[in-house]
């Protein structure tokens, strides 16, 4: 019959619009202020209403999610001390190459010093890639979450000073606990591995000069 | 299959050198491979190898600037369409008089891609129809692509620039003076008094009708300009239709409105920066992209993928394919008057991928997830709402999209407005549609049984069980129809894919390094990308920069043959046309 296809299609809206309200009976319209129950909504099992109300509701973002890139630095004495050494990788792996960083002279021995002096990234050119996050040996520079950037005038605001980028460890971890978690995890098996090799270093060490006492 | 092809291409290869002495000989450079051919015998060789040797579908022509050796040289690359490798061929021409012989009377799909060589570098194609600028403007001075070409604010020839550190003070670029040394223009130019004669041109029945008018007769023959910035060109696309009364009599596509020069970035660019860049083509599909630049530059590395990443590789491009499809679909439906119901419904599903995209790799579009020798990270064990990954994705492929799509089938294809919309619209004959070096869907949309996965399978596609779709008619319809076809194979292979992974394993060869040397040569990696063949030519010289890096863009070819779909049809089927070939514009224009 010439129409059924048209009529069809109309089924499937109106099963859409009805989804909607079965969806609200089932959990009562919770879903739009729990969390637990927005989460459903927006999984593969999902199937009333999909769209969230930005800025009043707003979706978890990924751990992996990645949005300008940010300096740690860790509480030491009541005094900030970065994990950057200035190395210059981050700055040489950047693809639109948006970091600049002016490495720390000794002011004496004109030696550098493994810390930055100032560190920009201008956040207009950052294209997100992560790859200072990834390619840095320090896990001094990690990727951001914070996405609501928006100002009202680039030429100064969006270029992000030391200060401006610095945060702390216990930020990173809290945003991205499971990295964290494998880093640290990494970082005490490095140091085990350093220790046990000083252990037997040092132990051969004592058994070297031992060794021609026993032959003489 | 490319063991049993091999000899072939030997027979093929003694052949053409017996058949042509002197006018081809092999190309003997290190790390190089094919023919270079004599100019003079160009167009010879190319009717020999397409009507006698079956390599029916020229792939990519591109150009690349020897600056050394004073020379420029176009390289082809033509395939056959019942599969395997590619017959490269190549030509020089001196630099200060780059001269070459057209190949449109042999293959029309090079009437875009010589434009684009003639763009870039300058070289003229003798005998071809309509030898303008094609993503540049007219009147640009200059060969972008050439090695001696500098961009405004121009810092470095390659990347990292040596400002940034160790005394990286920072400055914009905006505050350097942009009319200095960097920007000229040409003598005798003046850009207030200058009007391009081939703009005005464009508009050729303008001036016939002013003229038919001063005859004394009524016409009713006129240009109207779709775009650039019109609904229905999916972003900033020009279309120059010539229309008699509502018929199209003649249509032209103006390009280059998101023209960035991405190919020369890519030159600047080390091989690891430029992999972020490959995103940002195809805008809607930056995993099939990524795959297709790292298996060009794994080819010159001859890295070994482990096995667990080939896997995660393929699930993640066939996520790709479905999720441009679902997005060509509900735009192509958009584009028939359905105002965004259709589209909303299918980009509902591809919101799900992109969750899944985000947790793995850390953007929902720019994913710059491959690596040379697998991928970035593993899969995460936690989504962001803590579901379990595995779960997840294993319930949207395996429930969830094959549902979606049979929704999307029971609610648009019996729709009787949609039929009549499409059914017999753009008619793309077979044989037509590979002299156009058309590829991908609107390729086998007319039947052409010709899918890269099984032409010429890369990656560990041979493991895979899928059907080639094709659609006999080649209309619009047809392209709609293969989309939603394709789209369930797909969903066929991320099941095969999910079930064969390895649980654990490594998923980068090697230790990931910054800094990748790339051994000297070229090489040609292509992947079926959701819209068609994307290919990357690329020249390394042994160092960590591409000499020459060009993308051989589906979206950009595919529409060479958009003017001869429309002639003949309304404008309102230009629209539906334009829709069902599914072009991104950061793709088309670079």
């Amino acid at each position: 019959m010439y129409g059924l296809g048209v009529v069809k299609g109309l089924w499937v809206t109106l099963k859409h619009f009805v989804d909607t309200y079965t969806d609200d009976v089932q959990w009562l319209s919770k879903q739009y202020v729990d969390k637990e129950k927005m989460n459903a909504r927006q999984s593969p099992k999902g199937k009333g209403l999909f769209t969230v109300q930005y800025p009043d509701e707003k979706l978890p973002a990924a751990e992996r999610f990645r949005f300008i890139p940010f300096l740690l630095y860790e509480e030491k004495n009541g005094k900030q001390e970065d994990l950057c050494t200035s190395c210059g990788i981050c700055a040489k792996v950047c693809p639109p190459q948006c970091i600049w960083i002016v490495r720390t002279d000794d002011p004496v021995t004109k030696r550098p010093i493994p810390a930055p002096k100032e560190f920009y990234i201008d956040t207009d050119i950052c294209m997100n890639c992560g790859y200072c996050a990834e390619y840095c040996p320090f896990d001094a520079i990690k990727m951001d979450h914070d996405f609501e950037l928006a100002s009202y005038d680039r030429t100064t605001a969006h270029v992000y000073d030391k200060a401006k980028l610095s945060k702390p460890v216990s930020y990173y971890a809290g945003i991205r606990p499971t990295d964290y978690a494998a880093e640290e995890k990494a970082r005490a098996a490095e140091e085990a591995k350093k220790a046990a090799k000083k252990a037997t270093a040092s132990a051969a060490k004592k058994d070297a000069p031992a060794a021609p006492a026993k032959s003489e | 299959m490319t063991e049993a092809v091999a000899p072939a291409v030997e027979a093929v290869a003694e052949s053409l050198e017996a058949r042509f002495p002197e006018a081809v000989t092999p190309d003997k450079r290190a790390g190089y491979s094919g023919y270079i051919v004599n100019p003079d015998k160009l167009i010879e060789f190319a009717t020999a190898i397409r009507d006698e040797m079956g390599y029916d579908l020229l792939s990519s022509v591109t150009g690349v600037d020897y600056i050394a050796d004073g020379k420029l040289e176009a390289v082809y690359h033509a395939y056959k369409t019942t599969g395997g490798p590619a017959l490269v061929f190549k030509v020089q021409t001196p630099r200060e008089e780059p001269v070459i012989p057209s190949l449109v009377s042999v293959f029309p799909g090079a009437d875009f891609q010589e434009r684009e060589a003639y763009d870039m570098y300058g070289i003229r194609f003798a005998g071809h129809p309509n030898l303008k600028r094609i993503l540049m403007w007219e009147g640009f001075a200059g060969y972008p692509l050439r090695k001696d070409w500098k961009e405004a604010y121009f810092e470095g020839d390659l990347k990292p620039f040596d400002s940034r550190w160790p005394g990286g003070n920072f400055y914009r670029s905006e505050e350097k003076n942009p009319f200095s040394h960097n920007v000229t223009y040409p003598e005798g130019f003046d850009p207030d008094k200058w009007v391009s004669e081939e703009e005005a041109a464009q508009y050729p029945t303008v001036n016939e009708m002013e003229l038919a008018n001063a005859r004394g007769f009524k016409t009713d023959k006129i240009v109207v300009n779709l775009g650039p910035q019109h609904p229905s060109t999916h972003g900033v696309f020009r279309m120059l239709v010539t229309l008699d009364g509502e018929t199209i009599v003649d249509l032209q596509p103006v390009m280059g409105y998101l023209h960035r020069n991405h190919e020369k970035i890519g030159e600047r660019n080390t091989f690891l920066h430029n992999m972020p860049f490959t995103d940002r083509l195809d805008y809607i599909a930056s995993m099939s992209n990524n795959l297709g630049y790292a298996l060009a530059v794994e080819k010159l590395l001859k890295s070994k993928v482990p096995e667990r990443a080939e896997y995660i590789r393929i699930l993640m491009v066939e996520l790709t394919r479905i999720c441009n499809h679902l997005w060509a679909i509900g735009f192509l439906l958009n584009d028939m008057g359905a105002f965004f119901t259709p589209a909303l419904y299918a980009i509902r599903e591809r919101e799900l991928i992109l969750d899944f995209f985000e947790a793995v790799a850390g953007s929902r579009m720019m994913c710059n997830y491959m690596r040379f020798g697998g991928v970035s990270r593993d899969l995460p064990e936690k989504m962001m709402r803590d579901e379990n990954t595995l779960a997840f994705v294993n319930d949207m492929v395996f429930n969830r999209l094959p549902r979606a799509f049979d929704e999307l089938d029971t609610y648009l294809t019996e729709n009787e407005i949609i039929r009549t919309r499409s059914i017999g619209v753009g008619v793309l004959p077979p044989d037509q549609a590979i002299a156009y070096s058309c590829t991908g869907p609107l390729l086998r949309a007319s039947g052409v049984s010709y899918d890269l996965r099984r032409a010429e399978p890369y990656s560990i596609y041979d493991r895979f069980d899928f059907k080639v779709c094709t659609r006999p008619n080649g209309d619009v319809y047809d392209r709609y129809l293969i989309r939603i076809d394709e789209m369930r194979e797909s969903a066929k292979i991320c099941q095969q894919a999910l079930r064969d992974m390895p649980a654990t394993g490594d998923i980068l060869a090697g230790k990931p390094s910054y800094n990748v040397r790339v051994p000297a040569g070229e090489s040609y990696g292509r992947v079926e990308g959701p819209k068609g063949e994307l290919g990357f030519y690329i020249v390394s010289t042994g160092k960590n920069n591409a000499y020459r890096y060009h993308v051989r863009a589906p979206s950009f070819i595919n529409i060479t043959v958009l003017g001869e779909l429309c002639k003949g049809h309304k404008v309102a089927d230009v629209v539906v046309i334009l829709g069902s070939i599914d072009i991104v514009l950061g793709e088309t224009d670079r």
